[in-house]
């Protein structure tokens, strides 16, 4: 274990954080305060959502729970309950809920 | 749809922002709670959740500071995992109304996270700056409140329930995502193909060196010209 920076360090590494991380923000929305009008350009930005999110979901939901089985539970009621249109609310917390009883289903088995 | 619009007020903004802020909650209590058991001071955890705003970055941040890395590293790592942050406030650069002055644009781009920006660009047409502040609130006072908590109390939640919230932004993210594929084929396609991506880059020998950041940037940039390319969308977003 390295010795911890002091004070005065720590403070220098989280302005270098937020600058950098609010200069990414920022930046395309102050630049671009225009409307695009190439069709390209738009379609590809209508889809970024979707890419985005399908990217950062999977597979990273089946690691995000304490094991692999209880994610997949966890999975199968979100996709079930989007799949109704279900609210945002309602899909989170049925998914904690199914993760919580797989784990606890899988503790009493074992 | 209505054309008036009538709720994107803050109100509005500030209801649908309150799961965000409650999934933030367990994921900035980790944040708290690892870098306080990492050895630093309580009050620096909560500065950074309250000046980042970001999960990943954090995460990434606090261990290049307790192993003394150099600033230009941070500053690097930063901008490879924050990336993807450029394309969501690109997006909302089209979907921004006439209310988005400068002023409130440099305000506002502080608060665009993953989740700010799927619940504002799963919004139809163009959103306001007041929807925009009511939508950011609940998350950052719930990411700051959440580290503290964590930070200050890093044995609070019994493991079930904190392996059982992990998985919250995950499902909220599910819910953005699956309706508007169900009745878009091409949004489906465009999904499918960023997941396939993403497992590649995940999973396959060679690729899986590439950051998570970076990773997502790479799946995005691939999937949405490939959907823009294949299946260029009709001018019908209203104005």
């Amino acid at each position: 274990m390295a010795t911890l920076p002091t004070i005065p360090q720590i403070l220098g590494y989280i302005f270098v954080m937020a600058l950098v991380t609010y200069l990414i923000r920022m930046l395309p929305l102050v630049i671009f305060r225009q409307k695009i009008e190439n069709r390209f350009i738009r379609s590809f930005l209508f889809y970024v959502p979707f890419a985005v999110l399908g990217a950062m979901t999977f597979p990273a939901i089946f690691t995000s729970t304490a094991c692999f089985l209880s994610a997949l539970a966890g999975t199968a009621v979100a996709i079930l309950l989007a799949l109704r249109e279900k609210g945002l609310l309602t899909v989170a917390l049925a998914a904690c809920l199914a993760v919580y009883v797989a784990e606890y289903l899988l503790k009493i088995w074992q | 749809m209505n054309q008036t619009k009538p709720f994107l007020n803050y109100t509005q903004g500030f209801k649908d922002g309150i799961p965000i802020g409650l999934g933030y909650l367990s994921v900035s209590f980790a944040f708290g709670m690892m870098a306080v058991n990492m050895g630093l001071p309580v009050w620096t955890a909560v500065l950074i959740s309250m000046t980042n705003l970001t999960s990943a970055g954090q995460f990434a941040g606090i261990g290049l500071i307790t192993a003394g890395a150099p600033y230009i590293e941070m500053a690097l790592t930063q901008l490879i995992i924050n990336l993807r942050y450029a394309l969501m406030s690109l997006s909302l650069s089209q979907k921004a109304d006439q209310t988005f002055n400068l002023l409130h644009r440099l305000l506002l781009s502080f608060g665009v996270t993953d989740e700010v920006f799927a619940v504002a660009s799963g919004k139809p047409g163009e959103i306001n700056k007041r929807y925009m502040y009511g939508l950011i609130t609940a998350p950052y006072f719930g990411w700051a409140l959440g580290t503290f908590i964590g930070a200050a109390a890093s044995t609070f939640l019994p493991p079930a329930i904190r392996s059982a919230l992990n998985i919250a932004l995950y499902g909220m993210f599910i819910a953005i995502i699956i309706p508007p594929a169900k009745h878009n084929l091409a949004v489906l396609k465009v999904l499918l193909l960023s997941v396939a991506v993403s497992f590649l880059l995940t999973y396959a020998p060679l690729f899986n060196q590439i950051s998570g950041g970076f990773g997502i940037i790479l799946c995005t940039i691939i999937a949405a010209a490939v959907g823009a390319a294949f299946f260029p969308i009709e001018e019908v977003e209203k104005r």
